[in-house]
């Protein structure tokens, strides 16, 4: 796939206009971040609970700019021959032995051919330095909270300047700078340092009526009746006191498996049968299951009846 | 909530509007002027009220107002948020300060005045959070004015006799002299801590895993005719620790110096959370980070709401569960939990929470101080439901149960202080 590359959007309204071409509806406040973000070159840094759509956003962005997407996915133990580059040492080992063969004895020579970009893998990191035609691509560094604190003091230097040194082979600097779009889950705080660099936005939970949007665009062949129950459901479901509340992410599924049912309107059992797509908690399906579920479905209908 | 409503035109916004003629140029010229003069001060208001705003963030904002081309009050707003807040929890400040700052100028200087401290207190009127954030941060910096330097303290050097004694003396019967000798010897403890292997790997002499980077290089040094193998093995870290300390009236003689004890600790290392719980949960972290220990403990006590009071263990745990366990909780951390364990109203909650707090950290440590009594029995229905879900109980009631604990979290400490030694006591 060769993406055709878009200019930047220039203005908030162009920025709001890109993502909802790719049906993601965002509200004002995360256009106004993103679009400082691409104007200033600057990384954006999206916190928020998970399923609510921060990864998304890279994955929009690279589709409707037409960049590449490159992703680096954080866990506790990334390191630098994961995340940036590391040398074949296989090719490696076997370049050395067919230089002996050959007779070959320069040793500054062979210590220089060997470390040469030729026998260099690349990694996510490294990569998004690289030049490509389709434009600087996106770089997406998912959940940063994964990874542990030494590495964040890495990427510190990477986004800084947007360069890598390479000991054996000196300094990669990116000639555009990609775009970078950092999440985290907020298990844990990220160091200031870091933040700093970055444009900052919390991801929160859309309100009800943007929800029933981005069901609607994203499950279209959901019912009018059930897409407003649904929402409306998870939406009161995110009021009560749970270890964990639903993202949009559980809500689409949730919407989808509905659709999927071919269920017309929600009810009390429906509910329960589906509840683990929702709530990924036993505690909290056993709060809701059953008698709390029915209560909360005449809520909602008595609300969508008085919205009529 | 809505920032915008009852939102008064400013002339901060002219400068959109005035384009064309040499004069209105100048004009606009003007407008950017006092555009640019406004958010230094808003900058400044906002570090004030505690949101960490240095010089390149008023840089970064003053590029973002003119990249965004600022229109509406809104979009003002949201530039200005993207450039300054850092973290979620400053969100509510900066809109409070973005609310009264673009109100009106020059209000910070009323504010300041309205806030001395004989002004009538109106606290019952339930401000909104972030306001009152703000308004202690302008009365903080007050008070730290009117500190008055610290008196001498009384010469509090002990024979060793005396020192003896002391090890061994509870804390509730000590007088106040020997309080002052006891913080003294609890600044003197050593905290080296457990280590737990992380997956991050170091050179290592007899590791496990081959270093090829570091072979491949040391072989080429000789030319490539020799490879000598160069190990990596895990590197170790050492686990964070996190405080809950009961401050229930049933405590309070031991809450103190408790407080003195994670103040040394936190001192030591930077990886301690400290959490306060009576009737409700307070993070005194922050407050405990001050180097002098009188300075932490009278920042902790200025955050404390119900010190002294009755004790709901199961309510306050929930909340730690709820709201902090997942983002304090990681890289094995270690969990003392300091209360007597007598629940105002014990139900199953309170084996609930527990138990999930036990689920979600390495090791948790119970510190008891009713385990003083020789004769002391998990009779307390708190007490029962709590045990089975800790993994050590220990008494801590004097210097020497504090040195077996500092010694109990040192890598080569071991474990002992089984929970169930205490239950079958009973059975």
């Amino acid at each position: 796939m060769t993406p055709t590359p878009r200019s930047l959007p220039d203005s908030i309204d162009a920025t709001l206009d890109l993502l909802a071409a790719a049906d993601y509806l965002a509200d004002r406040s995360l256009a106004t971040v993103l679009f400082l973000a691409l104007k200033m070159g600057r990384p954006l840094f999206l916190e928020g609970e998970a399923g609510v759509g921060k990864t998304e956003i890279a994955k929009v962005l690279s589709t409707t700019l037409g960049r590449h997407l490159i992703r680096l996915q954080c866990y506790e133990g990334l390191d630098v021959s994961t995340a940036v580059y590391e040398w074949n040492y296989a090719a490696q080992m076997i370049a050395i032995r067919v230089a002996e063969a050959e007779g070959a004895h320069d040793r500054e020579r062979l210590e220089h051919d060997v470390f040469s970009e030729r026998f260099l893998i690349k990694r996510p990191l490294l990569q998004a330095l690289e030049p490509d035609p389709a434009g600087a691509p996106v770089l997406l560094i998912d959940e940063l909270d994964r990874a542990d604190e030494a590495f964040e003091a890495f990427l510190l230097e990477v986004l800084a300047d947007f360069q890598v040194t390479i000991p054996e082979l000196g300094t990669v600097k990116a000639l555009r700078p990609p775009i970078v779009v950092i999440t985290s889950n907020r298990t844990r705080e990220i160091h200031d340092a870091l933040k700093r660099r970055c444009l900052y936005h919390w991801v929160g939970y859309p309100i009800a009526e943007r929800e029933l949007k981005i069901v609607r665009a994203k499950v279209p062949d959901i019912g009018k009746t059930l897409s407003g129950q649904v929402v409306h459901f998870v939406q009161s479901l995110r009021k009560q006191d749970l270890f964990k509340a639903p993202g949009v992410a559980e809500t689409l599924d949730w919407a989808a498996a509905l659709a999927e049912l071919d269920v017309v309107a929600l009810d009390p059992s429906t509910v329960s049968d589906t509840l683990g797509v929702l709530l990924k908690y036993q505690d909290d399906i056993a709060r809701i299951e059953g008698g709390k579920a029915k209560e909360l479905i005449d809520e909602v209908r008595a609300e969508l009846r008085a919205a009529e | 909530m809505d920032p915008f409503v009852s939102s008064a035109h400013q002339p901060l916004f002219a400068a959109e509007h005035v384009r064309g003629s040499d004069g209105a140029h100048a004009r606009a010229e003007r407008t950017a002027g006092r555009l640019a003069e406004n958010i230094v001060h808003f900058a400044r208001a906002l570090r004030a009220a505690g949101i960490p705003v240095g010089p390149g963030a008023v840089m970064d904002a003053l590029a973002a107002v003119e990249a965004a081309g600022v229109g509406t009050r809104e979009d003002f707003y949201w530039t200005l948020h993207a450039v300054l807040v850092k973290r979620h929890e400053h969100s509510l400040i900066f809109d409070q300060a973005f609310r009264i700052f673009f109100r009106r100028r020059g209000l910070l200087d009323k504010l300041l005045a309205a806030m001395l401290p004989q002004a009538p207190a109106r606290e019952e009127e339930k401000a909104p959070p972030g306001a009152q954030r703000i308004q202690e941060a302008l009365l903080s910096s007050l008070r730290e004015a009117e500190r008055k330097p610290r008196e001498l303290e009384a010469d509090a050097r002990l024979t060793v006799s005396d020192r003896e004694v002391l090890q061994k003396k509870d804390f509730a019967q000590m007088t106040a002299a020997e309080i002052a000798a006891a913080k003294d010897a609890i600044k003197r403890l050593v905290l080296s801590l457990d280590e737990v292997k992380t997956r991050r790997l170091a050179p290592h002499r007899h590791g496990h895993l081959v270093d090829i980077r570091r072979t491949l290089r040391a072989s080429l040094k000789a030319g490539g005719a020799v490879i000598d193998l160069k190990y990596l093995g895990p590197r170790s870290k050492s686990p964070p620790i996190v405080a809950l300390l009961d401050i229930s009236g049933s405590m309070s003689q031991y809450t103190r110096l408790f407080l003195h004890f994670l103040h040394a600790v936190t001192d030591a290392r930077k990886r301690v959370h400290t959490f306060l719980f009576g009737t409700r949960l307070t993070n005194v972290t922050r407050a405990l980070k001050a180097k002098d220990p009188d300075e932490a403990l009278a920042a902790v006590g200025a955050n404390v709401a119900d010190w002294s009071g009755g004790t709901r263990i199961a309510t306050s745990l929930h909340a730690f569960n709820k709201l902090w366990a997942r983002r304090v909780l990681t890289e094995g951390a270690i969990v003392l939990l300091i209360t007597d364990g007598l629940e105002r109203d014990p139900d199953d909650r309170l084996a609930f929470e527990i138990d999930r707090l036990h689920r979600s950290c390495r090791r948790l440590i119970w510190l008891n101080p009713l385990l003083r009594f020789s004769g002391f029995e998990a009779k307390a229905k708190g007490i029962r439901t709590m045990v089975p879900h800790v993994d050590e109980l220990r008494p801590i009631h004097n210097l020497d149960s504090m040195a077996q604990l500092v010694r109990a979290l040192s890598p080569t400490g071991g474990r002992s202080g089984d929970p169930k030694a205490w239950l079958d006591k009973v059975a």
